[in-house]
């Protein structure tokens, strides 16, 4: 089947899969509707929705110790809510890969979305979280490649952010 | 709020005969008292990754290594302050109800590490009540000896996730030296089982 049809949000749920991440740790979002889904439709994977991001901080450490290979789906807002708990994934050195849909940045019609989506970046690197982010739709495949094996293979903590540019500004 | 609550037993007595043989297990373990507690229940051995921070992870920590290890047993001890911090994910576990995950709160009614202020279950709040309704079916509460065995009974019951709530008295464990080095924890714990 030629990849040329299929749309990126697919290609990086099989590239996701290919890589062995068998744990999908989510919040409702609509840019990570289709992860989410596919996720919860495959029984080969874990489909976790958690009720605050920090959860998933604990689910993705907790999967590694176990010798299994998670991922975080969360937006922009709430990276905030994992802050304090990311000094375990730093602390411990434990690989980490977070896919953020970014809110507040390019075309951003809600001014409320300002706040948290112009620090996201800042506060990731602040806690030791390399950022990727991947603003066309030809950037997205290469960008999470390389986000898994630097958190896989090379045990870092990675946030790939899936830009407003790439996304769709959601409408005012 | 009157409630019936016992602020009693003593920590160290009671936890191992929750546990038995805790070689069986994987440990997570909350941070402050509970990180003692079960490196003492292990002896610092491998099968534990104990928290020193990032509070409010551990129940979350015990759910993504007991999907990732379906056929161990995987044992959270947690304190009654860094479940009342994260209480949502009571809610997240209970959706999955992993068989092979338990959760023991042990719940002194304070916030011990910062100085033995009172917490909200030592105001009134009954965190078995709150997992109950989380939907975790399988609980009990523990707060007197004639309890002990019906705690252990649902500690150990593998029909799906179990909580128990040790309620206990503010008698600190005994101080037992750990390793804070988390890398140094991780690897081990990892080497050890995988």
């Amino acid at each position: 089947m030629s990849t040329t049809t299929k749309t990126w949000q697919a290609e990086v749920y099989e590239l996701l899969r290919k890589h062995e991440v068998e744990i999908f740790g989510y919040v409702p979002d609509a840019g990570h509707k289709y992860l989410i889904n596919t996720s919860i439709a495959d029984p080969e994977v874990h489909a976790v929705s958690l009720t605050t991001e920090e959860e998933g901080i604990g689910l993705c450490t907790g999967a590694h110790l176990g010798g299994k290979r998670a991922v975080l789906l969360m937006q922009s807002s709430g990276v905030g809510n994992t802050i304090n708990l990311l000094s375990l994934v730093k602390l411990g050195h434990f690989p980490f890969l977070t896919l953020v849909t970014m809110r507040g940045n390019f075309g951003e019609g809600n001014p409320w979305q300002f706040p948290m989506g112009q620090a996201t970046q800042a506060v990731l690197e602040a806690m030791g979280v390399i950022c990727l982010p991947a603003w066309t739709e030809e950037d997205v495949i290469p960008v999470v490649e390389a986000a898994l094996t630097m958190s896989f293979k090379s045990g870092n903590a990675v946030a790939v952010l899936l830009t407003q540019r790439l996304l769709g500004a959601k409408e005012f | 709020m009157n409630r019936d609550f016992k602020f009693e037993l003593d920590r160290s007595e009671v936890l191992p005969l929750l546990v038995g043989d805790a070689k069986e297990y994987l440990f997570i373990g909350g941070l402050g008292g509970t990180a003692r507690d079960t490196t003492r229940l292990t002896d610092g051995g491998d099968n534990l990754f104990a928290l020193g921070g990032a509070m409010g992870a551990a129940a979350m920590m015990g759910l993504g290594l007991a999907l990732a290890q379906p056929k161990r047993k995987v044992l959270v001890i947690t304190g009654d302050g860094e479940l009342l911090m994260n209480l949502g994910a009571l809610a997240t576990i209970s959706v999955l109800n992993p068989t092979n995950l338990s959760i023991i709160c042990v719940d002194n009614g304070h916030y011990g590490e910062t100085g033995y202020q009172t917490s909200h279950t030592g105001r009134g709040v009954d965190l078995e009540e709150i997992a109950k309704g989380a939907g975790i079916m399988n609980t009990a509460t523990v707060q007197s000896k004639d309890q002990i065995e019906n705690g252990a009974k649902v500690v150990r019951q593998d029909n799906g996730t179990s909580f128990v709530l040790l309620r206990v008295s503010t008698k600190e464990s005994a101080p037992r030296k750990r390793n804070l080095d988390a890398t140094a924890c991780r690897i081990a714990f990892r080497n050890a089982l995988l």
